[in-house]
């Protein structure tokens, strides 16, 4: 769990930083007890910042650029505070980190980044991805996205992560080196087109199912949620008019004119609490977000084993063929309709030279495809292994995180209700001074 | 029998700023004031019942008995709506009942049953023999465009409501509830109120009513006491105010109403949610069986404020019309006594016979400044009341809403703790668990 590594060393270093006990609480979900990455150090996103600067087509644009600090966590320690590795890194470049760890690690359900642009939002929040708001949550997000590979026991070894976290300079260099965009590329024009397997391992089919599901699911109960923090703060915020004309009102009244007025005040500061109410409710989207974004990481797995299963079952079907050939030059039948059969019915039967020559090369194609075929075996066994690992490894995690999204939603509704009850109580005090 | 009614919402003054878009309220004008309805195709069964329920809320009906309980004498309740359908119209009946011990009526106990038109034409008669005394309004005649509609039973008992307070303010006033007009109201027969109705000043006295307001206007009155000055200037502000607060009464509402429409759809998606899960589907169903009763809850609350507050605050929006009208009644008399006394003045013959007249009309200003000054302490005592027990109840409702969610908030969140400390025990749950330390007794 990345929150109780950074427990143990509290006394070390305070890593926190602005967060709201929710956010915190965020981190503190993620239950992979201390990766070997994370007893070595701690990471943290803790800052952003505009920068302008020249672009590859030599055109001015304003980016922003988050700091990632890294602190050697050293149980040796005589409790100073050591001072962090710091670095920037732009949004893009963790978008290629992801994409590195997608095509590298195919069988991961690989955590997600958060948005590129603001989505769900309702009207008050800005969609303007330099407001400060929204920057603020992406840096939380970044966070939890290296905190969540860090995490992890298969990715956090990465040395690509690694050196992301670590080396400032080069380092775009050294991923293109590893060569991943060509797989990237031939992989991502597979995967798009459309397959159909013969065969389809009935786990993974389940499994795109539910990722289907989970996607839908929570993308529509993410656009009710913003629909209803909308009208939330619309009820809140009428409210203040109450303040104003109670305030306007006490002026002219003798005995009412307190009772109205103190009255009044409850109601501002009633038509106040919906700003933190609400940004509190965003820290449930952000949870709810994350899965949705899963989901879609959940999906391109089962799309790659099922990938996988196409090439192989092609494989198969490619070696199934030219035995059978074989088998109709040995012995000089035809079985299937082809048109070499149908040509030398015509023009005549070939020599057995030719035949032998022939015979010959199929052979060798034959073993060609035979090995072809128990590679791909074996590369779709270790794939369905390693990819139900993780599975597992994710559905606990999803169990875990969501469970206590929903807990938190409570505790947070409770604590509205109590501070609805506190300020309709004062208020009803002042109306039975009116 | 129409007559030029001033409408009592004509005059609204909107032109209090409020931040956000309020104003969506129109007034439907119907083709006869006298009808609430005209309808040739009437489909309604004849004498169908609309509510047959309770009359009043308990609740009122003994706060009406304790306030004046060793005084009042006597008791009215208005209900049970029924439509009525002839040829040409379609209307509604209220029932009105009476129980007084006073010795001007001839029984202790009456029922009778009146339509709109009759109770505004009580109103108007007591106006007529009482125009500086404030007579509480009637709910409105004309129907608020897109807000309710007609034949909607909310609207009937909102409106039964309205009626059955505007006859008890007559039966408390002492001055008002004497009124001979009143008693027949409350007594006659249908065919015996028609032929009442008819006679005496009517029609014709109100126009000149009218003309002369509109006379006054123009005239102008040159030396008002101070007291009738300050109580305008209050007046103006007031109505501006209680205007601002019914709008923002309705604004509040509309947006309850659609928050709790788009809560709604809260509930399925969790169910439907719960249905791909395995481990996490009792905790969303658990979330959305908390939606469910908490848009129950806010159901609850809109009814209160649309039963309650909204026609409370409206009330007085009218009652501030009322008061302005009163108010041109009273200037109206002064400015009678002085453009007389001005042509006093003026004229060397008849000085007897005109000053008998100056003095008959300074009587009656006098007597009706002094009604006014009588009243308008009445009238702000009733309205202090009537607000601090508006907003006192919508107060208690919001407590009782804000309860209500919490208590269904808590009871999930301590069904899904227990679960989490009997799965594992050292799963560190931090900051949640030390709100939790507040409310339940958990074992960590």
């Amino acid at each position: 769990m990345a929150d109780s590594s950074s427990e143990e060393i509290a006394v070390i270093g305070n890593t926190d930083l602005t967060a709201a006990e929710l956010e915190n609480n965020r981190n503190n979900t993620m239950a992979e007890a201390g990766t070997a990455l994370l007893k070595r150090m701690e990471i943290s996103v803790a800052e952003a910042e505009k920068r302008t600067g020249k672009n590859a087509v030599n055109m001015q644009e304003t980016y922003t650029v988050y700091l990632i600090e890294t602190r050697a966590v050293d149980t040796a320690t005589d409790g100073q505070n050591p001072t962090p590795d710091t670095l920037w890194r732009r949004y893009s470049e963790f978008e290629l980190l992801r994409n590195y760890l997608l095509v590298t690690y195919p069988f991961i359900v690989v955590p997600p980044l958060p948005e590129k642009r603001a989505e769900f939002v309702w009207h008050k929040l800005s969609a303007d991805n330099m407001d400060p708001d929204f920057v603020e949550r992406r840096r939380a997000g970044l966070e939890n996205f290296l905190l969540r590979v860090a995490s992890h026991p298969v990715l956090s070894n990465d040395k690509i992560f690694y050196s992301f976290l670590t080396e400032e300079n080069g380092w775009k260099e050294v991923v293109f080196e590893t060569g991943f965009q060509a797989k990237a590329d031939s992989r991502l024009k597979a995967l798009n087109a459309t397959f159909r397997v013969k065969n389809p391992d009935k786990r993974f089919t389940e499994l795109k199912l539910y990722s289907d599901e989970l996607q839908s699911v929570t993308s529509q109960l993410l656009r009710v949620r913003a629909r209803v923090a909308d009208r939330l703060y619309g009820v809140y915020k009428v409210h203040g008019n109450y303040g104003r004309v109670f305030s306007e009102w006490s002026a002219i009244e003798r005995d009412m004119g307190d009772g109205l007025q103190s009255a009044g005040h409850h109601m501002d500061a009633y038509a106040a609490s919906v700003d933190d109410i609400l940004e509190e409710e965003e820290h449930y989207a952000d949870q709810l977000k994350e899965y949705l974004y899963y989901a879609e990481a959940l999906r391109t797995v089962c799309k790659k084993h099922e990938l996988l299963q196409y090439e192989l079952e092609v494989d198969a079907q490619d070696l199934t063929s030219k035995k059978q050939q074989r088998e109709e030059l040995a012995t000089g039948t035809v079985r299937t309709f082809s048109l070499k059969g149908m040509t030398s019915k015509l023009f005549g039967q070939e020599t057995p030279e030719q035949r032998e020559a022939k015979l010959k090369v199929l052979e060798e194609q034959i073993t060609e495809a035979e090995n072809l075929v128990i590679q791909k075996n074996a590369e779709c066994e270790e794939f369905v292994q390693k990819a139900w690992v993780d599975m597992e490894r994710f559905k606990e995690q999803k169990d875990r995180d969501l469970k206590e999204a929903l807990i938190s939603y409570a505790v947070m509704q409770i604590s509205v209700c109590k501070k609805g009850i506190q300020v309709w109580t004062n208020a009803k005090e002042c109306f039975s001074k009116m | 029998m129409s007559g030029i009614i001033v409408d009592p919402t004509a005059e609204s003054a909107s032109t209090q700023e409020i931040t956000t878009d309020v104003s969506e309220r129109m007034l439907d004008l119907d083709e006869d004031d006298d009808l609430e309805v005209f309808s040739k195709d009437a489909t309604l069964a004849d004498g169908s019942l609309f509510n047959a329920s309770m009359p009043t809320s308990p609740a009122s009906m003994i706060n009406q008995f304790e306030e004046d309980a060793d005084e009042k004498d006597i008791f009215v309740t208005v209900d049970n709506p029924e439509s009525h359908v002839t040829a040409i119209e379609t209307f509604i009946t209220y029932r009105v009942l009476t129980k007084t011990t006073r010795s001007e009526f001839d029984s202790c106990e009456y029922e009778v049953r009146r339509r709109y038109q009759d109770f505004h034409w009580l109103k108007g008669r007591l106006e007529e023999a009482h125009p500086t005394l404030i007579v509480h309004p009637l709910p409105e005649k004309f129907v608020m465009k897109g807000m309710v509609e007609r034949f909607n039973e909310d609207f009937i008992e909102t409106r039964r409501k309205a009626l059955h307070r505007f006859l008890n303010r007559i039966a408390d006033h002492p001055i008002l509830s004497c009124s001979e007009d009143f008693k027949i109201f409350l007594t006659a027969e249908a065919s015996e109120l028609t032929t009442h109705k008819k006679q005496g000043p009517g029609f014709l006295s109100r126009m000149g009513d009218t003309v002369r307001a509109v006379a006054a206007t123009v005239r102008g009155v040159k030396n008002r006491p101070e007291e009738f000055t300050a109580i305008q200037e209050y007046v103006d502000t007031f109505s501006q105010k209680i205007n601002s607060l019914d709008k923002v009464a309705l604004r509040i509402l509309k947006e309850q109403k659609e928050y709790l429409e788009d809560l709604k759809e809260c509930e399925p998606m969790y169910t439907l949610w719960s249905g791909s899960e395995d481990e996490l589907a009792e905790p969303l169903r658990g979330m959305a069986g908390c939606i469910d009763r908490c848009c129950r809850e806010t159901g609850e609350q809109v009814n209160q404020l649309s039963e309650n507050l909204v026609p409370a605050l409206h009330e007085y929006v009218l009652c501030a019309e009322t008061l302005k009208a009163v108010l041109r009644r009273r200037d109206n008399i002064q400015a009678d006594v002085e453009a007389k006394s001005e042509t006093l003045a003026n004229k060397m013959t008849e000085r007897e016979s005109l000053k008998e007249e100056i003095d008959k009309l300074e009587d009656k200003m006098e007597f009706a400044n002094n009604a006014l000054k009588g009243d308008w302490e009445r009238w702000q005592k009733n309205m202090r009341e009537d607000i601090k027990a508006a907003f006192m109840c919508t107060a208690e409702k919001n407590i009782d809403y804000y309860e209500k969610c919490l208590a269904v908030w808590e009871s999930f969140l301590l069904s899904q703790r227990s679960d989490l400390t009997v799965e594992s025990s050292g799963e560190q749950d931090p900051a949640p668990q030390e709100i939790a330390k507040d409310e339940a007794p958990q074992a960590t």
